[in-house]
Order: C-alpha cells, then structure tokens, then sequence
C-alpha cells in the first residue's frame, strides 16, 4: 500500500463477514457497528443498551474476541470475523453451551441484556477467566443486568465453564 | 453523532500524512473517540483508522525494558506472562480498568490519549462553559458537583482527573512514549491544565504513538497496583497507586521505591516527595503512613471531593505495606 491518503466519498461501500457470510452495505462512514447490525442487516439479536460503551447490551465477537458493536464504527471491522448471538448455536439448532447453561439456571428475567451476557460469557471461558466464581464477577463486569440476575448468570457461566473443561 | 470521512491508514507513513490534516482524527480502538463524538465533545472532520496498520502490536519483554507497540491491545497486555512477571503494576492497571470488552478493542497508544471523565466537559450541550473544550469558555465544574474532581494539579482553569490506570503505572517506573521523531518521558507527555487546559498531551500534528518503552527495575518486579473506587469493578478510581519497591538485602531497608497516584490529579501523578521520605528508611507502618502524608501537599479540594485529600495518602500506604509483606 503507497504512503498517500485518500479522502472517502460520505457513502462507503463495504462488505462485512457476519456468522460466517458476506454482506455487501452502502454506509455513512459514522454508521457503528450496532447500527449496521440492527437497522441494515436485520439481526436484531445484539441489543443497543445505553450506546455509550457502558452495559454490555451489544457485545459481539470479532475475530474471537468479545468488543461492544456500539463503540466500533461498522467501517473498521471490514476484513473481520464477525460473530453475533444469531451464530452461536449450530446449524441444526443445537444450543451452544452457556445458551443452554442460561435456560437451566434461569440466568435472566426480561431478558434484554441476555444476548450481550451470553456473548460474553463464550469469550470470559474461552479466554479462561472463569475459574472461580470471583474471577466470573470481575470478567463479566462489563456486562450490567437491570434485573439484578447477576447470582443465576455466575451460576450459568460457572456451569458452562465446567461443561466445556470436561 | 456528527458524520466525516473515514480514511484507513495503510501504514504508518500514511497516518502521519493523514494526522496532519486540518480536524483529523487517529481512529485506533475506538472507546474514546467514538464515545465522545456521540457526546458531541470530538467532531473530527476525517477519522484516519490506523487499526489495520501491521506490525504496531508487539509486546517485547526482557529484564531490561518492555517495548510495547501502539496499537496493542490491553487486554493482551494484561495478560502478558513477562508482563505480569516483570511489572505485575502495569497488569494489575490494566486488568482492573474499564471492562473486558474495552480491554479487547483499546489500544495501548489510545490509552494515552483518554480523555478525562469530567461530566461537564462531556455534556456540551448542557454545559457550554468549559475550558478543555473551548479555551477561556470558563470551568462549569468550579462551583458544581465534584465529587469526582482532581485536587491535585489542578488550576483556576481546570480540575478535571484524569481518568486512566496504565499511565500512573507508567509514570512510576519512567517510561517513555516514542512519537517517532521524539521521545519523552510518559510523565513530560502529559500536561497539567495550567492556563491551557485544552492541551493535555505534548503532541503535534502529524504524530503519532509508536511505542511506549518501560525500562525494567527491581522496583518494577515487586510492583502492585491498588485501585479503591466506589463498585469493585468497571469503574474509575476513587484514589489509585502504583508503587514498586526495592529492599535492601537486610530485608527491611528500602533500596528504591516508585509511587504515583491516578484518580486524584489533572495528570498521572508521581510523588517524589514520599519516595524521598522513604529511601534509606526502614519499612515499617509508622514511617510509611508519615511519608504517604506527604503526597498530598498542596493540594487543593473543591468541597465534595475533599474526601481524596484523605484518601490517597491511605492508599499509597497499602500498597507499600502490600509490598511489604511478599518478601
């Protein structure tokens, strides 16, 4: 890539990798991630909370790690591996392990900030910050629950987690 | 959220090109600057996206220094094997600060550049006055709510704190920022408000973060890094300290000993004066807690955050003690 710049015309034409599939989108370059999620392609399953990088409503995936969509301008993650809540479970319906963990233990009550929760909770095993129920508490911090369900989701992140050790 | 064009840098020479356009905006993990754009605080004409620059996230770390590259991020930083051996401060800052997810998207160059938390300068709709944002405004915070305000550094412009963990870490143990054709110490780079309270960076137009460089020390190896805030997690500092600490091989005289404050002053604090006090003294609580007295020398409270002058001496005395007791 040479080292001049170029100024962008005020509609970008990206293409976004989203569970696994392309998407081309049209888009003002200040369109974030969330938005692009939510009022272009539809998948309504990532949640716009407080919009300001502060609940963990929108947590999605990118290239395996958790971010929040509300704070990622859509333009920058071209190029991406994009995973929303809609890519978790399998093809055939199979729920992924903290989804299922979530209905057993009863991890939610109006249920708006579950898909963010769940998001979350996929990266905190993965990364192997679950390994107590404390280290749950501190790396699930980001992710605030109005209902107060906090006890019921470290007993499903702490369920999952040992799910997916054994 | 205002719109503007969207450059993405290819690589470093083009971002420096980029950077010195009028209104520009380095774009790297976004926390700050998207945040404040929606506030309406940042309304860059061009945002140059450096996040897709290769080779700027390298974490390199001996004995001697830590070379940490701009666009790392701090989670993996925080979670570093050398890192947590070699300056246990600079990852126990980072992983007490914002939230996993920020960790992941937050860069350590864009650190540097956060912006303070002040709720005044982040509601310029309700609050036109503030001296950060639009110089000799005036300060809304003066006479307002300030309960989370500096007392500290502060000036008849500005008391505002700065928010951030990782530079009251990096200004304990003399790091330096390398902007390419300079490099300061991470301390010179920040700026008191002063009269100028809309600078508060030592950066031109043009430049950007490279690296940041912690040059490795006894100090640094039994460091620690103590943060009391009003929820135990996901939440800014009420009062925070960095401290190493280096013992003679008697085992109680200190050899070397580092303390800086974060949440409590306009910049990343460093406070010589209670490691004065303390070199060549015995480690005992009696003379630790005098010593941490003095870091509050001159400051100056605003009514509500009066509670921090009391504070912070009592936090940089329990991360000494701390220290202290893992021999």
């Amino acid at each position: 890539m040479n080292d001049q710049v170029t100024i962008s015309p005020t509609t970008l034409s990206i293409h976004l990798t989203i569970n696994g599939r392309n998407h081309a989108l049209d888009i003002e370059p200040r369109v974030t991630l969330l938005d692009a999620l939510r009022e272009r392609l539809h998948l309504t399953g990532t949640k716009k909370g407080c919009d300001q990088g502060q609940c963990g409503a929108c947590t999605v995936h990118v290239d395996g790690e958790r971010v929040l969509a509300c704070l990622t301008l859509a333009a920058q993650v071209e190029g991406r591996e994009i995973t929303t809540i809609e890519g978790l479970a399998d093809a055939d319906g199979t729920l992924n392990a903290v989804q299922a963990a979530f209905l057993e233990q009863d991890a939610f009550q109006c249920g708006y900030c579950t898909p963010g929760q769940i998001m979350s909770a996929v990266a905190c095993i993965r990364e192997g910050h679950a390994g107590s129920d404390e280290e749950i508490r501190e790396y699930m911090a980001g992710n605030l629950c109005r209902c107060g369900a906090y006890p019921n989701i470290v007993a499903a992140v702490r369920q999952a987690a040992q799910e997916l050790r054994s | 959220m205002r719109d503007f064009s969207y450059l993405r840098a290819g690589n470093i020479e083009a971002a420096r090109n980029a950077a010195a356009l009028p209104g520009a905006m380095l774009l790297a993990g976004g926390t700050t600057l998207i945040d404040l754009a929606k506030c309406g605080v940042a309304e860059p004409a061009t945002v140059i996206d450096i996040s897709h620059i290769e080779g700027l996230n390298a974490i390199d770390v001996t004995a001697d220094r830590a070379v940490i590259g701009a666009l790392a991020k701090m989670s993996h930083v925080a979670d570093n094997t050398e890192v947590k051996s070699l300056f246990p401060a600079v990852s126990e800052a980072l992983w007490q600060a914002a939230s996993a997810q920020l960790r992941n998207m937050a860069t350590i160059g864009g650190n540097l550049m956060q912006r303070t938390r002040c709720p005044y300068f982040r509601d310029p709709q309700n609050f036109p006055a503030c001296n950060k944002r639009a110089p000799a405004s005036g300060c809304s915070a003066i006479g307002g709510v300030t309960r989370g305000h500096a007392v500290l550094g502060v000036s008849e412009a500005c008391i505002a704190t700065y928010p951030g963990d990782l530079a009251v870490a990096l200004v304990a143990f003399d790091a330096e920022v390398d902007l390419g054709e300079r490099k300061l110490k991470v301390e010179d780079f920040f700026l008191a408000p002063g009269a100028t309270a809309e600078r508060e960076h030592d950066i031109r137009p043009g430049e950007v973060i490279m690296t940041i460089e912690i040059p490795g020390s006894a100090a640094a190896r039994r460091s620690t890094y103590v943060k009391v805030r009003d929820r135990q997690s996901y939440e800014f500092a009420a009062a925070s300290a960095a401290v190493g600490l280096e013992l003679e091989s008697d085992g109680r005289t200190i050899r070397d000993i580092r303390v800086a404050l974060g949440g409590v002053a306009t910049k990343p604090w460093r406070v010589r004066a209670v490691e004065d006090a303390l070199k060549g003294k015995a480690l005992d609580e009696d003379t630790v807690r005098k010593a941490s007295a003095l870091a509050v020398e001159g400051a100056v409270d605003h009514g509500a955050n009066h509670y921090k002058i009391a504070l912070a001496p009592r936090v940089i005395a329990r991360a000494i003690l701390k220290l202290g007791e893992t021999a």
